[in-house]
């Protein structure tokens, strides 16, 4: 039923819907309203789970990392320096292959201290093995952790659901909260291969040496890889019940001949379709929205960017000393198919909460016809506020 | 599309009035966005939320910068000259005060509507929160959204006592505003 949510209530609701065993997590901004909603929705009695209180990120990965392999279906969400508590045992879900989802408020990691909205929380954990789905709006976030949940426990890898931090969590727009027995139909009951029993008895996270490391991690590759399909199917079977699609891997709208694209990921993606109408350009722009960013869709990005002159990559995070993080994935793919490719253009927009404007179209429009040699520039720096060496 | 931005302190209900006013346009068959500006989160210092809505869905996440209307929690902000800009030509302004309309306009130097909204709010439901009254105020003056669908949005979020006392807030500052003042600007009818 649609109803008008703030985005963590509805998170809350679409956790409540896929019935997890166990709940801990950590109260940080902008990810608390998700834990006081689903805090809530327990006292209520319409959430029947194991709520732990614990006392900081890293044991709350850890309560549900426990409580997934002792065959319980488990959630935990965090944000920013709650997820780089979190790292450690965020490596052991995905190498344990134990299924798992997560929500990322996502929030700038300081310092400077910065509770607002930026991805570098998520992109600092891009290369945890987990699978990284990032929402365009609240719809999305609610119908990709349904998902996340069925592609977790299909693939036995976990999850990263990532929401901008403030810019959904805490917008109240409408949302469907699809019926009950419409999810429990789409997700089976929880299973796991490796279930703990004493009565048999198996050992999960024993040492590993030289002798079989590289051929887990290989195996461990393979199946991010191999997820693309169990991604692309949830999505397709979700939307056959619900009648909308997040996107799959990725979506390519706009003018088909268009040479020109803005590839965009998260809730910056609505202010730019917006933009596309509001300011139409002289040459013709698609939009791709990067809904999966790990795995990273080589073949769908590919395909999305055939026949492009100039592509413009804008993301909410970056390497600093290197650039963009997309930019650079985007360029090396790209380059690795050969032949003709688009010029890359890698800009970081909207850090640490910086508004991101319907002007921001243009803008980038712009800036891409000055002839320029540099790989990657954060947009709209005010140089002038910096010192001399500085800009 | 219309476009809200809702001025006012930490602890004066500000993220809530721009929920209730979204809940309120959505029980009325719109679509709705409303989100915080969260600066430094205590009680006092100014903050800001922004409202949308519209009859077709609502792409844009930006902040709102060219309100079609501005709702102020606090008159004391007004002393921010800035506080009005991006304000479109023929938009109104709502501001909580006990001067009269003609008294706050004069002293701001643009048309504006008054409303005592935290001396009603204290005197009906004994607490110092003024955005239940400056809504329905709100709603009164652009005629856009029933009152029904706002006090609906309040039976969602409150109950009992709290309720009641908010429902009569509703009562009593439609019934202190001229119904439809901004009715006729372009804005308004836009809706």
């Amino acid at each position: 039923m649609l109803e008008a949510l703030e985005g963590s209530q509805a998170i809350a609701r679409a956790v409540t819907l896929c019935r997890p065993g166990v709940v801990a997590a950590y109260p940080i901004t902008p990810q608390t309203h998700i834990v006081e909603n689903i805090s809530k929705l327990v006292a209520d009695g319409r959430l029947n789970t194991e709520l732990v209180s614990v006392e900081s990120e890293f044991s709350a990965a850890s309560v549900v990392l426990g409580a997934a392999v002792a065959g319980s279906r488990a959630y935990t969400a965090s944000s920013s320096q709650g997820i780089m508590l979190m790292a450690e045992v965020l490596y052991n879900i995905s190498g344990l292959r134990v299924p798992m989802v997560m929500t990322c408020a996502n929030r700038a990691v300081g310092a400077p201290l910065n509770i607002w909205n930026d991805q570098q929380d998520s992109m600092a954990v891009r290369d945890s093995g987990w699978i990284q789905l990032y929402a365009a709006d609240n719809q999305e976030a609610v119908d990709s952790t349904i998902q996340a949940y069925r592609i977790s426990e299909a693939t036995e890898l976990p999850v990263m659901v990532c929401m901008d931090g403030f810019v959904l969590t805490h917008t109240l727009e409408p949302v469907d909260i699809p019926d009950a027995a419409v999810v429990d139909e789409y997700l089976p009951d929880y299973t796991f291969s490796r279930t703990l029993d004493s009565a048999n008895p198996i050992s999960l996270g024993t040492l590993v040496g030289p002798d079989h490391f590289s051929e887990i991690r290989h195996s461990h590759h393979q199946a991010m890889i191999r997820s693309q399909d169990a991604i692309i199917d949830a999505d397709k079977e979700w939307a056959k019940r619900v009648e909308r699609s997040c996107g799959g891997l990725l979506t390519v709208e706009g003018p088909p001949d268009a040479k020109v694209a803005i590839l965009a990921i998260g809730s910056a993606v609505g202010t730019l379709r917006e933009a596309m109408d509001v300011y139409p350009q002289r040459r013709k722009v698609k939009l791709i929205k990067l809904r999966c960013f790990r795995p990273f869709p080589h073949e769908a990005l590919r395909e999305a960017c055939d026949g492009l002159s100039d592509l413009v990559v804008l993301e909410r995070a970056f390497s600093p000393g290197a650039g963009g993080i997309i930019g650079s994935e985007v360029r090396a793919s790209l380059v690795a198919r050969g032949g003709r490719q688009p010029k890359v253009h890698s800009f970081a927009i909207g850090l640490g909460g910086r508004d991101i404007p319907l002007e921001t179209l243009p803008r980038v429009m712009e800036a891409i016809k000055e002839p320029s040699d540099e790989d990657f520039a954060i947009f709209d720096v005010e140089l002038d506020r910096l010192p001399a060496e500085d800009r | 599309m219309i476009e809200i931005r809702i001025h006012g302190r930490g602890g004066q209900g500000n993220v809530v009035a721009a929920y209730v006013l979204a809940a309120t346009a959505f029980n009325d068959g719109r679509y709705c966005q409303a989100f915080p500006a969260f600066g430094a989160e205590r009680r006092g210092a100014p903050v800001v939320a922004f409202v949308r809505i519209s009859e077709r869905p609502i792409l844009r996440r930006s902040t709102v910068k060219q309100p079609h209307y501005l709702i102020i929690q606090d008159e004391h902000l007004l002393q921010d000259a800035k506080l009005c800009d991006g304000l479109r030509p023929g938009g109104g302004v709502l501001v909580n005060s006990t001067k009269n309309s003609d008294e706050v306009s004069e002293l701001y130097g643009k048309p504006m509507v008054a409303l005592p909204a935290t001396a009603m709010a204290l005197d009906i439901i004994g607490r110092a929160v003024p955005n239940v009254p400056l809504l329905s105020a709100f709603l009164a003056l652009t005629e856009m959204l029933p009152h029904e669908a706002l006090n609906k949005a309040l039976a969602e979020r409150f109950k009992g006592k709290v309720l009641d006392g908010n429902l009569e807030l509703v009562r009593q500052a439609a019934a202190a505003m001229s119904p439809g003042l901004w009715k006729e600007t372009t804005v308004a009818r836009s809706a």
